[in-house]
Formats: structure tokens, C-alpha cells, sequence
């Protein structure tokens, strides 16, 4: 491919933004929701000695945010060489 | 040997390596003083972001806040690290791209404006300073805990060093003593932790440890029968008349969800953490380096909790109902250097614990006539601060014993408790180096070079930078000696004011190309304007009224960052749409940011 047209390039910004969005939803309902508005409800829940709700807040949603980055950067780098404007 | 020497072993080793480090990473250009010229590894990158962000309060004080508040604590714990994610998603690869040595560089190049870069240094300088005051402190208290000398001369140690490998290294310097100050810290954390865990559930990881049963020996040592740790934690609080420790709080779901949002926010809007972000070869490597920083951070943030679980149960268990001189040993050392004390209020000899506060006001000890420290008829310290008639409680617990008082809980050798202290320095030490480099870019950078005196050869503006950062850390250190009484609610608030000015225009002037030089000053204008009063007004100009009933919507001062953050971004939009769009160049700009590599 010589010429990468404009349609072309906007459709890596979209596929990016459409991760991020996913991601950052997945970033809200374990920390906020599960976290902080549903902890009462969740806490009811036990994970061995661990109310659910209590655990996403103190050890769920830190472990989650790393697993998130983690993905993507996976799915960034992979999307860089589809485009092919990864760098060289 | 005994701690004492063990201390200055262990402490001198460590700073005899920053030192060396500092050596080896001179930095030749201003390249390599303002961004490592580009050369740091990902994996060593996210090592010393993690170090840069993990101050000493992190490092001391964070578990004793999560242990007295609960559930509610854990909005430190979501809030410091869920930043992270905005970072990696939202700035640092884009950031990384631009390839410039600042932030206040972006914001004036991206809002096409002189004045708005200046505006960014003042407050990218302002929230620095108002930082690094605290960390010069830390150093200070960790040398005054552990090797018995005045706080002053600690601060000015600490100066020293931060002196020799910043001005010598620049950010190459700092990253490289940051790695070393990052390994130092977290073994230092881990050690207690895992024989703590060990001690009380027989699991040698203590972020499982907390949510498992208790051992055979655990359950004894604390008085107790078998079953969860956080049950039995629930059963004691309630014994004592103190809301469950794993369930809510005293705050409300929408302050605590609007306080972990503004520490969330305000976390990607600190100048000395995006800055990090800089340094790495690639883009690829700046959004790696976000999750290796995000994950060596989480290492100590997830094993924080636990500690606060075990330590917790472990005080009440071991001091209730205990007479002094059955106390542990712990408690007598700390009580020591004022951390801990006891008056004996219904006579019966027995330390009690409960709700409320045991003294009114901050605790000070009597001396006697010799000017040693005067002792009860138990052997007690007594202290002169009034006594609390409203509460039954007999103990004062300072929240920094909680990770200092570990290595003696767990019965750990002298080295330990050693190894601790150099744990907290470099904690201390390498925060202090990453903001006093934002201070020293700020003003080399951005105001000489840019805007004083742009003709300067590059040589002349190292020298300037190397000025800037001596200058930086006298400040620093005359903060740290004389601490204005303001400073310890400033740095609450420091999050609050990054996340209503920074980190909406810095977004939105990379997701959105019309953003305009007019919206983003209006925006930042309004955010910070809004947090700033309200802040202003209920802890300064009428503090009685700082209760839930006067707050908007029951949000604290702590949270209203996120409501500033919230107005900002409508303002910048709505001004945006009425003003003339940014110029063709700039709108390239921001295009080009979004790709690693340049369109044919």
C-alpha cells in the first residue's frame, strides 16, 4: 500500500477509540460501581473470607487496572501494524 | 548489633549507591537532563515512575489511614492507582509523540499562546513546591525515628543528597537512583508483610493472607478462635462500638466516589508523573512503561490493605484489656518517640480501647524536673494534653505505626527495622528528586529559555537548568525545616486543582482538534476557580460550616475537584463552539499526535 488515504487513517483513530471506551467501562464498574455504590450489596457476597464488595475496593479493581493496560497495549500494538504506522 | 547501627549500615549503603548511581548518569545535554535523552527502558521507566509517585506518605502512613478508616480508605487505594489507566489510554502515548521536554511546552504550543505556558509553569511550580515541602519533611522524620537525629539536620542530609545526583544527573541521574530507590522500598514493604501473614493465617502472600482463615498459632497469639481474619476484625469492632471494618464507612457513597475520582484524575494531571512518560524510546514503550508503573506500584498498594488488616487486629488484640507491663515491646518502643501513648482514665491499670479520641488536641508528653521524659505510676509516659471526658478511650495510635511498629510485631532481627527506614527514605528521596525536576525544567526551560532569554547556546541552558535545581532544592529544604501550617492541606488539595485545570484542556486537546485557545482558558479559569473558592471557604474563611449538611450535593472540599473537573470541560466545549477554530497547523498537529508513525 503506497498511499494511506484519509478514511483509511481515521478508521485506526475509531478502532482506538472504540477500545478505549470498552476499556474504560470495564475501568468504571469495578472501581465505581462494584467499588464504591454497589459494595453494600456485593458485600453480602463472600469470596473465602473477603465480602465481594470490600475486595474489589481494596485488591479487585487495582489487579483489573493493571490486566487493563496490559490489553491495551496488546491490542494498540497489533492495531499500529494493521495500520501500518507502527514505528519502525 | 543493635538497630541503631544496623540503621546507619543499611541507610549509608544506600545512599553510597544513589551516590554512585548519580556518577555513573551524568547528564551531558539538556536532552539528557530534562528527559534522559529518550534512552529509558520501559520496564526500568515504569520501576521509577513507580518510585517517583510513592512518596514517603505512601510508603509510612498509607496503611495506618486504610487500618483507622476501613472500607472508606480504599478510595486511596483505587484513587492513586486508577490514574494509571488514564495515563496509558488518554496521555502518555500522545504526550509521548508530541516528543517535547514539558508539559507547559504542550499546553502553549497545542493552545497556540504564550501566556497560557506561562500560566501551566506557575502552576505546575506551585503544585511542585507545595509537594515537595512534605517529602524534604519525610525525610526528616524517618531520620529523626530511626537514627535519633534532629529532624533539621535530617532534612538537610537528604538535601545533600538530592542535591548531588540531581544536579549532577538531571532526569537521567534521578531515573536510575529511582530504579535503586523503587527495589529499596518495596522489599522494605514486603519483608514485614509476608512474615506478618505468615504469622497470623500460614499464607506467605499477604494479599490472600488477609481474606484467609487464621492459623492455630495466629488465633493464639491474638487471644482469639479460628475463623476469617476480617470476621473476626468485624466482631471486634462491633464489640467496641465501631462500624464494621469491612463494610461502610463514616462517608457517603457519592463523597467517596467523587474523592476517588478527583485522585484518579488528579494522579494523570501531575506534571512530575506525565513527564516520566517522556523519557521512553517509543510510543510503544510509553504506553508499556504505564502498565509496568501501574503494576509495581499495585504491588504495594494491594499488600497496603492487608498490612492495615493484620496490624489493626493485631493492636486491638494485643493492647485491649492488657495491663502496661504485659504490653508488647513494640508499644513501649514507640511510645519512645511520642507515637503511641496511655492514661489510665477509670483506674483499673488496664489499657481500653474505643470510640473517639483518647486526648484533646495533639499529644505532648511531660518532662521531669531533669528534663527526661516523666513516667506514671505504671511506667507510662504521661502526657500533658487534656484528656477527652466524652470518650472511654485510654489510647493515642499515631497511623504511621502501623507500618513502622511491623518488623517488631512480626518479631522480625534488627536489620529489618533497618532496612524499613531505608525503605522510607528512598521513598521520601525520589519523590522529592521527580518534582524538583518539573521545578527545575519549569523555570530552565519554559520561562529562561523560552521566554527570557531565548538566544542562550545550549550549553548556557544546562547551566541554567543545574541553577534551577540547586535553587529548587534550597526552597525545598527551607520548606521542609519551616513548615508553613498550610502545607498538609495543600497537598490534599493539589489533586483537587490538577484535576480542574490540567487534565480536561490536556485531554480534550488531544481527543477533540476545535478545541480553542479561548474555550481551554475558560475551561481551566472556571474549573479552578470553582474548586478553589469552595476549598478556600470551608477550610480557611468558615471552617465550623465544613460538615456533609452545608456541602453541594454532600460532596467534600476533598471532592470537588471532580465537579471543577466537570464545569471546566463543559465551559471549554461551549466557548470552543463560539470561538474561531484553532489554525490549520495546529489542527495538524494534534492529527499527526494520534499516529506513532507519520502518513505518507
Amino acid at each position: 500500500m503506497a498511499e494511506k488515504t484519509k478514511e483509511f487513517l481515521e478508521s485506526y483513530w475509531k478502532e482506538n477509540l472504540t477500545y478505549i471506551v470498552i476499556l474504560l467501562s470495564i475501568w468504571f464498574i469495578v472501581s465505581y460501581l462494584f467499588g464504591i455504590i454497589l459494595a453494600d450489596q456485593l458485600d453480602n457476597i463472600k469470596v473465602f473470607g473477603f465480602p465481594l464488595g470490600f475486595w474489589f475496593a481494596n485488591q479487585g479493581s487495582e489487579i483489573i487496572f493493571v490486566i487493563l493496560i496490559a490489553v491495551y497495549v496488546k491490542l494498540m500494538n497489533n492495531l499500529d501494524v494493521k495500520y501500518d504506522v507502527d514505528e519502525k | 548489633m543493635d538497630i541503631l547501627t544496623w540503621t546507619w549500615i543499611i541507610v549509608g549503603l544506600s545512599f553510597t549507591l544513589y551516590i554512585g548511581i548519580a556518577i555513573w548518569s551524568r547528564a551531558k545535554s539538556t536532552g539528557e537532563f530534562y528527559v534522559a535523552a529518550k534512552q529509558v527502558h520501559p520496564v526500568l521507566n515504569g520501576m521509577a515512575t513507580g518510585a517517583d509517585w510513592m512518596s514517603a506518605a505512601s510508603f509510612i502512613s498509607m496503611a495506618g489511614l486504610i487500618s483507622f478508616l476501613g472500607r472508606d480508605g480504599a478510595m486511596y487505594l483505587m484513587g492513586w492507582t486508577g490514574g494509571y489507566v488514564l495515563l496509558a489510554m488518554l496521555l502518555a502515548p500522545y504526550l509521548r509523540k508530541y516528543g517535547k521536554y514539558t508539559v507547559p511546552m504542550f499546553v502553549g504550543e497545542r493552545y497556540y499562546s504564550q501566556s497560557a505556558r506561562v500560566v501551566a509553569v506557575v502552576c505546575a511550580i506551585f503544585v511542585s513546591f507545595v509537594y515537595v515541602a512534605g517529602q524534604m519533611r519525610g525525610v526528616g522524620v524517618v531520620f529523626s525515628r530511626f537514627l535519633e537525629v534532629d529532624i533539621n539536620l535530617g532534612v538537610l542530609i537528604g538535601m545533600a543528597i538530592v542535591f548531588i545526583y540531581a544536579v549532577l544527573g538531571g532526569m537521567k541521574g534521578i531515573t536510575y537512583t529511582q530504579v535503586a530507590q523503587y527495589c529499596v522500598l518495596i522489599v522494605a514493604y514486603l519483608i514485614p508483610a509476608i512474615f506478618i501473614s505468615i504469622m497470623l493465617t500460614n499464607v506467605p502472600i499477604p494479599q490472600i493472607g488477609f481474606g484467609a482463615s487464621l492459623s492455630e498459632a495466629g488465633a493464639k497469639l491474638l487471644n482469639t478462635d479460628a475463623g476469617y481474619l476480617l470476621d473476626k476484625l468485624n466482631q471486634v469492632h462491633r464489640d467496641l462500638g465501631f462500624p464494621e471494618y469491612t463494610g461502610r464507612g463514616a462517608k457517603s457513597v457519592i463523597d467517596v466516589f467523587f474523592i476517588t475520582l478527583v485522585l484518579m484524575v488528579g494522579t494523570a494531571g501531575l506534571p512530575h508523573i506525565i513527564i516520566r512518560f517522556f523519557t521512553t524510546p517509543t510510543i510503544r514503550g510509553a504506553r508499556a512503561s504505564a502498565g509496568w508503573a501501574l503494576l509495581f506500584i499495585a504491588i504495594l498498594y494491594t499488600t497496603a490493605p492487608a498490612v492495615a488488616s493484620f496490624a489493626r487486629l493485631n493492636m486491638i488484640q494485643t493492647l485491649h484489656n492488657t495491663s502496661y507491663a504485659d504490653a508488647p515491646s513494640w508499644f513501649k518502643n514507640w511510645e519512645k518517640t511520642g507515637l503511641v501513648a496511655w492514661k489510665d482514665k477509670n483506674g483499673d491499670g488496664k489499657i481500653q480501647y474505643a470510640k473517639g479520641d483518647a486526648f484533646k488536641g495533639k499529644v505532648e508528653f511531660a518532662k521531669d524536673s531533669t528534663g527526661k521524659p516523666a513516667r506514671g505510676e505504671f511506667g507510662e509516659r504521661i502526657v500533658k494534653t487534656p484528656l477527652n471526658d466524652k470518650s472511654k478511650n485510654e489510647l493515642y495510635v499515631d497511623n504511621d505505626i502501623i507500618v513502622l511498629a511491623n518488623p517488631e510485631i512480626a518479631k522480625l532481627p534488627a536489620w529489618v527495622v533497618a532496612l524499613v527506614a531505608a525503605g522510607g527514605l528512598a521513598a521520601a528521596l525520589s519523590t522529592a528528586a521527580g518534582l524538583l525536576l518539573v521545578i527545575s525544567s519549569a523555570i530552565s526551560h519554559d520561562l529562561i529559555k523560552n521566554v527570557i532569554a531565548p538566544r542562550i547556546s545550549e550549553k548556557q541552558e544546562l547551566i541554567w537548568a543545574r541553577v534551577a535545581a540547586a535553587l529548587a532544592i534550597m526552597c525545598a529544604g527551607y520548606l521542609g525545616i519551616n513548615p508553613p501550617g498550610f502545607v498538609a492541606q495543600v497537598v490534599a488539595f493539589a489533586f483537587g486543582l490538577a484535576a480542574s485545570s490540567f487534565f480536561p484542556i490536556i485531554i480534550m486537546g488531544i481527543f477533540w482538534k476545535k478545541t480553542t485557545k479561548e474555550g481551554a482558558i475558560a475551561g481551566m479559569l472556571a474549573g479552578i476557580i470553582l474548586t478553589a473558592a469552595y476549598i478556600i471557604y470551608f477550610k480557611f474563611v468558615n471552617p465550623s460550616a465544613n460538615v456533609a449538611a452545608n456541602w453541594w450535593f454532600g460532596i467534600s472540599p476533598e471532592g470537588i475537584g471532580g465537579i471543577g473537573m466537570i464545569v471546566n470541560i463543559v465551559i471549554t466545549y461551549v466557548v470552543s463552539k463560539m470561538t474561531k477554530e484553532p489554525p490549520e497547523e495546529v489542527q495538524k498537529m494534534v492529527a499527526n499526535l494520534r499516529y506513532p508513525r507519520e502518513s505518507n
